[in-house]
């Protein structure tokens, strides 16, 4: 049996802003797909990505419904990359950095997210096959 | 030899140090004998448009840098596959998981 990869990303730009937010999704799927252990550590504007009380809308604009707007909602895309690591054998770790998340007012995470500092992203990177910064500009 | 991936998710034209500094960090290594690609990604897959002004990037393909584009940014730009610059390549963005598990040493910009 081939021995399973880890890989771990840190991530620090905040949700609904930019693509790179997007790609880091597409790769980490690819690897959950796979079933690879994923470990993220979300840095500054990122601890936003996984947080709880974020809410679809609708678009008085354009006339659509919340149902027609399917607003995509990114602590979403954290869950479902939760489950679909599971769903194939690995195991998806997401550390919020603490202060930023203090800075920042976001401490109500989905569920599965935990608290850490910049010392566990040392720690991911010390335990992975590869480690991927995808820092903000 | 060390196997590298250099990411590029910009257009040298929204940042100057795209074609100033990270494609010739690509040739750099290159030069120095390790395997090199440069993997665009993002408006990163802007000059490898045929018939784009991307002088610094087909000067690092005769440098031996492996030049590929992420084929759904592609789409999404509408850049279809068979009009790209002489020496890029359409593909998957499975290639930066597969150097990632590789332990290649991957690098963003």
């Amino acid at each position: 049996m081939a021995e399973q990869k880890t890989l771990t990303f840190a991530l620090m730009d905040a949700p609904f802003e930019q693509s790179r937010t997007t790609t880091a999704f597409r790769l980490m799927h690819i690897a959950a797909k796979r079933g690879y252990k994923i470990n993220v550590f979300a840095y500054e504007g990122a601890v936003g990505l996984p947080f709880n009380l974020q809410k679809p809308h609708a678009n008085a604009v354009h006339g659509r419904s919340l149902e027609q707007e399917n607003h995509p909602l990114p602590k979403d895309w954290v869950a479902a990359l939760m489950r679909e690591t599971e769903r194939n054998g690995g195991k998806l770790d997401w550390v919020n950095c603490g202060l930023c998340v203090e800075e920042r007012g976001a401490a109500d995470a989905i569920a599965g997210v935990r608290r850490g500092s910049p010392g566990d992203f040392l720690k991911f990177a010390q335990e992975s096959t590869n480690t991927l910064v995808i820092a903000t500009k | 030899m060390a196997r590298y991936v250099l990411i590029e998710s910009r257009d040298p034209l929204e940042a100057s140090e795209v074609a100033g500094y990270y494609y010739d960090l690509a040739a750099g290594l290159a030069r120095d004998g390790n395997d090199v690609t440069l993997f665009l990604v993002q408006n990163g897959v802007m000059p490898a448009r045929f018939g784009a002004r991307a002088d610094k990037l087909a000067s690092i393909v005769k440098s031996g840098v492996k030049v590929l584009a992420d084929e759904f940014s592609l789409r999404e730009r509408a850049i279809p596959r068979d009009r790209l610059a002489t020496g890029v390549a359409a593909a998957p963005l499975d290639f930066v998981v597969d150097q990632m598990a590789a332990s290649s040493k991957v690098i963003w910009h």
